[in-house]
């Protein structure tokens, strides 16, 4: 179709279409219907994607873990009304660049666990007593959260973090000292970790 | 999408928003496309956790924004007509800019049903089938207010061609 190349048949131009995106999510926002704001940021360990509810900062994911996978997740499990919305990550953007930076040893964010759920949860709750630069095994994680033999099922609680980074699930590591298993890989545990220690 | 998942709403504003843009600016205008716009993607992300899995999204977006644009040229019937002549520029008030002002006079002149035959079927790609059930009435009726349309355009815009129109 062809009727005229300027007006019906020729792409919306991209600098309409992309302010007309923007007004929807502020718009989705005041009528409440934001279930699901997300934006990415760049870190030292690569592109991050944030994701937050109305009651807080829901998930945190590593480009290894496929964005566009995470966002059809979040879909199906929170609800499919998802868009990309900076504004509602602002202050996880900012603590995260601070943190990368150096200069922040506490998120002070609201969080929203419910993509966890029981002992999972309940692990995750407690990650944040780990202090910056600190380490615990899963056993000691395991005592701390009241079930010592539960060993295993921390390791499977920190592997299943949906707020890697903000929930420090890199601070916890095995019984001899070597990192254990990661999100992102062994090696994004160790640079974590370093990069607390050098602060 | 296999059965049973939905996809994030931010996918269907990617890969149908363009279009959706394209075809309020047929039924409305320029200017009062963008509005057509944000009411139509608001409505449907309101409505999205509804839509069956196996829905057509565009489809349904353009029956979303068929309504919305009955609104609006409901709203601008109530308005009371410009005074004086009407300028050659854009000034705010739905006159679409000049370069595209002599094929959208041409649009604008045609009767309802086939100014939205013309945006369903020729600018979303819509089966004359979804389109009669948007506008009511049969699939003949449809595919006949599309083709009148088209017919009308090209006498009152000669610079009209139907090049890569869908079957």
């Amino acid at each position: 179709m062809n009727i005229s190349p300027d007006y019906f048949a020729s792409p919306a131009d991209p600098g309409t279409l992309s302010k007309l995106r923007h007004r929807l999510g502020l718009a989705a926002e005041a009528e409440g219907l934001l279930d699901v704001a997300y934006t990415t940021i760049d870190s030292p360990l690569g592109t991050l994607l944030l994701a937050a509810t109305p009651k807080g900062l829901v998930r945190v994911a590593y480009a290894v873990e496929d964005h566009d996978r995470v966002l059809c997740t979040l879909s199906q499990r929170l609800s499919p009304r998802v868009l990309r919305a900076p504004r509602r990550l602002d202050a996880a953007a900012r603590e995260l660049d601070e943190y990368f930076s150096r200069q922040r040893r506490v998120f002070d964010l609201p969080l929203d666990l419910s993509l966890s759920k029981g002992f999972r949860q309940l692990v995750q709750r407690h990650l944040p007593e780990i202090g910056y630069g600190q380490t615990r095994t899963y056993r000691q994680v395991a005592e701390l959260v009241g079930n010592p033999r539960a060993v295993r099922a921390v390791g499977t609680a920190c592997a299943t973090n949906p707020l890697p980074v903000i929930v420090p699930c890199h601070r916890v590591l095995r019984a001899d000292g070597t990192p254990g298993g990661y999100v992102a890989g062994p090696g994004a545990k160790q640079a974590l970790l370093s990069l607390e220690a050098a602060a | 999408m296999s059965r049973g998942m939905k996809q994030p709403f931010e996918k269907v504003v990617e890969q149908h928003g363009g279009t959706v843009l394209r075809v309020c600016r047929v039924l409305l205008g320029v200017h009062d496309a963008q509005d057509a716009w944000s009411e139509t993607f608001l409505a449907a992300m309101r409505a999205y956790p509804d839509l069956p899995d196996d829905a057509n999204a565009e489809a349904w977006l353009v029956t979303i924004a068929h309504r919305k644009a009955i609104d609006v040229l409901r709203a601008r019937k109530r308005q009371p007509a410009p005074v004086g002549d009407v300028p050659d520029v854009p000034n705010g008030l739905g006159i679409p800019d000049a370069e595209d002002g002599d094929l959208w006079q041409a649009v604008k002149a045609l009767p309802d049903k086939q100014r939205q035959a013309v945006a369903y079927h020729y600018v979303a790609g819509l089966a004359y089938a979804e389109i009669a059930g948007i506008l009511g009435g049969s699939t003949d009726a449809a595919r006949r207010a599309a083709a009148d349309g088209i017919k009308n355009l090209r006498k009152n815009y000669p610079g009209a061609t139907t090049k890569g129109a869908p079957a």
